[in-house]
C-alpha cells in the first residue's frame, strides 16, 4: 500500500560519502597516516617493554591518581591479562581507548565550554549529540571503513563519534553549574575571562568534567571491542575470532579481559573523582 | 577617623536608570525624552526597572548604607557602582572618571586597585585555603606569590583570622568565611568597599560583632564603603549616612539622625517607628532655645545648669538629667551655650509620634 513512499537517506548519503571520499583522498589518507603512526608508536613503545616493567609503571600510575587499593587493583587484573595470553591485545585495546579518548576530549572540551556560553550553540548541537548517541555504532562504522578502509582508524574515528557526546554533554552542564557568585567575584576583582576560566571555572567544574572523562573512558572501551569487527586489533579482535569460529573459550576469555580493563579504567578515574574531592574538603 | 578629606567624592551617581526586559531600549528612549515612571514602563513597554533615576554621593572616608527590602533594586544599584551591571541611562563616576566609558582593560584596572566587592554568599573558592582565598585578588593582578602571600596575612590578621591560613573555607563558620571574603577585600587596598548584603546570612550575636568590626576596621583604614542592607538597624549601627530605596528609587538620604526625625514619607515613617532613638538622636536636635527656655522658667540661672555638648546623645541627656539637682541640661558648643534641654523635650523626642496620634484621637 505505502510501499511507493520509501524515505532513503542512504540515497543521498552513500552518494555523499562516495564523493567525499573521491575528493578528499589525500586529506583523509593523511589523518590516517597521523593516527596509525601514533598508534603504532606506542604500541611498539609499550610492548617492547617488559610486561612487569609496564605493570610497575601503570602501579606506580595508580597511586599517584588514585590509592593504594586502586594500585592493588591495577597490578591484579594487567597480571590476569598477562596470564590469559591477551598481553598484546590488551595494550592495544588500552592504547586505542587512550588515542579515541584523547581525540574526543580535544573536540568535546572547546565544544561544551563554548555551548555552556552560547545557547544557541548549545541548541544546535544537542539534536547532533542525540543522533551521535543512538544511531547504532555499526551505522557509522559503515562509511568509516569506506573512507578509511579497514584497520584501527576507522574504529578510532567511530569510538570518537561515539565518545564525544557524554564528554559533550557533561562539559556544558559542568560550566553551567559554575556558581553564578564567583563568575561575579572574578569580574568585580578585575580578573581576565583567561584568568576567570582557568582559576575559576575550571576548578569548580572539574568534578563533573571527571565524570564526563570517565563516562568517555567507559563508552570508548565498549565501541573499541565492537570495532574487533572491522579489523581494529586488540581485545575486540579476539572476540571477534571467538565469535566467528564459535569457539567458547577464545570469547569467554577476551571477554572478561575486557571486563578487566574495563574496571581499572573505571576505578582508575573514579580514584581522581574523589581524590579531587577529598582534597577540596582538606 | 583618620584625617581624610571628607568633602570629596569618590562615587557619584548621576540619575542612574537600569531597565531589563526584551525592549529595554525603547523604554530608555521613552524614559529620557517623555519621563516615564517606573509603573508606565512596565505597562508600556513590559520592561521592570530595576532602578530609577538614582542619584547619590559616596564621598571619601564615609560608610554609605542604603538600605531597602527585596526587589527595591538595591543589589542592582551597587553593581552599577562597579560596572557588573551596565546603567541604561545615566552615568556613574568613580574617582572623577565615567565608569560606563572605560575600556575593557581600564575597568579591570579600576575594579582591581579601586572598588573591592564582597557578597552575601561570600563567594569563597572551595578547593583554595584560606590564606589562598584572601591573595586571590592579588593574584590576578600578577602580584609575585611572597609578596601576595604578605598582604594577605595582613589583612587576614586584620580580621583576626591569622590562625586559620592554611585550612579551607569549608572548615570555616559562616562569619568567618565572612572575614576572609572581607580580607580579600581589603588585600588589594581598595579605595572604596562595596558589601552587598554581608551579613545577613549570619546569626544575630556574630551578625552584630561582624557590623562592629567591620566600622571599626573601615574607619581604621580610612576607607569608604557602601552598604547594603535589608536591616534597617545594621544601616544605623553601620552607617554614616543611609539611603533609603523602595521599587528602585531612592526615597530619602541623610544620617540616621535625620531619617528618624524627619522620615519622608509614610513608608520610611513605618520602618523608623520600631527604632530605639537612644543613641541616634542629639541634644542638637532636641534642645529648646535659651530664650525659649528663658520665658518659660523665668528664674533659672542657665549658668548654673549641668553642660555637655551638641552630639550628646539622649540616653547621655537623661543620665545627665538624673544627676542634676535642676530640670534642664545646657547644651554648649564653643563656650557658649547654645541651647537647653528640657525633661519635657526628651519625652517627646524617644516617642515616635504614634502616641501623639492617639493622643487626638
Amino acid at each position: 500500500m505505502n510501499g511507493n513512499i520509501v524515505i532513503s537517506p542512504g540515497a543521498w548519503l552513500a552518494p555523499a560519502v562516495d564523493w567525499l571520499n573521491l575528493n578528499f583522498r589525500p586529506l583523509f589518507a593523511f589523518i590516517s597516516y597521523i593516527i596509525e603512526s601514533t598508534l603504532g608508536g606506542i604500541n611498539s613503545v609499550l610492548l617492547s617493554m617488559p610486561p612487569y616493567a609496564l605493570v610497575a609503571l601503570s602501579v606506580v600510575f595508580a597511586l599517584v591518581l588514585a590509592n593504594r587499593r586502586i594500585a592493588v587493583l591495577v597490578a591484579l587484573a594487567m597480571g590476569f591479562c598477562y596470564v590469559a595470553g591477551l598481553w598484546e591485545a590488551t595494550v592495544q585495546t588500552v592504547t586505542l581507548v587512550t588515542i579515541s579518548v584523547v581525540v574526543s576530549v580535544a573536540i568535546a572540551f572547546p565544544l561544551g565550554v563554548v555551548a555552556s556560553r552560547v545557547r544557541f550553540v548549545e541548541s544546535a548541537l544537542r539534536p547532533v549529540l542525540d543522533i551521535m548517541q543512538t544511531v547504532p555504532p555499526w551505522v557509522y562504522l559503515i562509511p568509516a571503513v569506506i573512507i578509511f578502509s579497514l584497520g584501527s582508524v576507522p574504529a578510532i574515528i567511530a569510538t570518537v563519534i561515539y565518545g564525544v557526546p557524554p564528554m559533550l554533554r557533561l562539559t556544558t552542564l559542568a560550566f553551567k553549574q559554575v556558581p553564578k557568585d564567583l563568575l561575579e567575584l572574578g569580574q568585580a576583582i578585575g580578573a581576565t575571562r583567561r584568568a576567570i576560566l582557568v582559576k575559576i571555572e575550571l576548578p569548580a567544574a572539574m568534578p563533573t568534567l571527571l565524570v564526563g572523562l570517565n563516562q568517555c573512558i567507559l563508552l570508548s572501551l565498549a565501541m573499541v571491542v565492537l570495532a574487533g569487527l572491522v579489523g581494529a586489533g586488540g581485545l575486540g579482535a579476539e572476540v571477534t575470532r571467538g565469535l566467528t569460529r564459535m569457539e567458547m573459550g577464545v570469547g569467554l576469555r577476551a571477554g572478561l579481559a575486557i571486563v578487566t580493563v574495563a574496571i581499572v579504567l573505571d576505578r582508575l578515574s573514579r580514584g581522581a573523582i574523589q581524590r579531587h574531592r577529598t582534597s577540596k574538603a582538606g | 577617623m583618620t584625617t581624610v578629606n571628607s568633602s570629596e567624592v569618590l562615587i557619584d551617581c548621576q540619575s542612574v536608570w537600569k531597565v531589563f526586559g526584551d525592549n529595554a531600549p525603547a523604554a530608555i528612549k521613552a524614559i529620557s525624552e517623555r519621563g516615564l515612571t517606573k509603573k508606565e514602563v512596565l505597562q508600556e513597554y513590559n520592561c521592570v526597572v530595576g532602578v530609577s533615576d538614582a542619584n547619590l554621593q559616596v564621598r571619601r572616608g564615609e560608610i554609605f548604607c542604603i538600605m531597602g527590602l527585596s526587589g527595591s533594586g538595591k543589589s542592582t544599584l551597587i553593581r552599577l557602582l562597579n560596572r557588573l551591571i551596565m546603567p541604561s541611562l545615566g552615568k556613574v563616576l568613580v574617582k572623577g572618571r565615567d565608569i560606563g566609558s572605560l575600556k575593557a582593560a581600564d575597568l579591570r584596572q579600576m575594579r582591581a586597585r579601586h572598588i573591592g566587592m564582597v557578597f552575601q554568599s561570600v563567594a569563597l573558592l572551595p578547593h583554595r585555603t584560606v590564606l589562598e582565598n584572601a591573595a586571590f585578588g592579588l593574584e590576578v593582578q600578577g602580584i609575585p606569590l611572597a609578596e601576595r602571600n604578605r598582604t594577605a596575612e595582613m589583612a587576614l590578621a586584620k580580621v583576626g583570622l591569622s590562625d586559620w591560613l592554611k585550612r579551607y573555607p569549608g572548615e570555616l563558620s559562616g562569619g568567618m568565611q565572612q572575614r576572609v571574603g572581607l580580607a580579600r577585600a581589603i588585600a588589594s587596598d581598595p579605595e572604596i568597599i562595596l558589601m552587598d548584603e554581608p551579613f545577613s546570612a549570619l546569626d544575630p550575636l556574630i551578625r552584630r560583632q561582624l557590623q562592629d568590626e567591620f566600622r571599626q576596621l573601615t574607619k581604621d583604614l580610612g576607607k569608604s564603603a557602601v552598604f547594603i542592607t535589608h536591616d534597617l538597624d545594621e544601616a544605623i549601627r553601620i552607617g554614616d549616612r543611609i539611603a533609603i530605596m523602595k521599587d528602585g528609587l531612592i526615597i530619602q538620604v541623610g544620617t540616621a539622625e535625620e531619617i528618624i526625625l524627619k522620615p519622608a514619607d509614610p513608608y520610611v515613617a513605618q520602618f523608623v517607628a520600631g527604632i530605639s532613638r537612644l543613641h541616634l538622636v542629639k541634644a542638637h536636635s532636641v534642645m529648646t532655645s535659651v530664650a525659649e527656655f528663658q520665658q518659660a522658667c523665668p528664674g533659672v540661672d542657665i549658668r548654673a545648669l549641668l553642660r555637655t555638648n551638641p552630639e550628646a546623645d539622649i540616653d547621655e541627656l537623661i543620665t545627665l538629667t538624673m544627676m542634676s539637682d535642676r530640670d534642664a541640661v545646657a547644651v554648649v558648643d564653643d563656650d557658649t551655650i547654645v541651647g537647653i534641654v528640657t525633661p519635657r523635650g526628651l519625652l517627646r523626642s524617644v516617642s515616635d509620634g504614634h502616641t501623639a496620634e492617639l493622643a487626638h484621637a
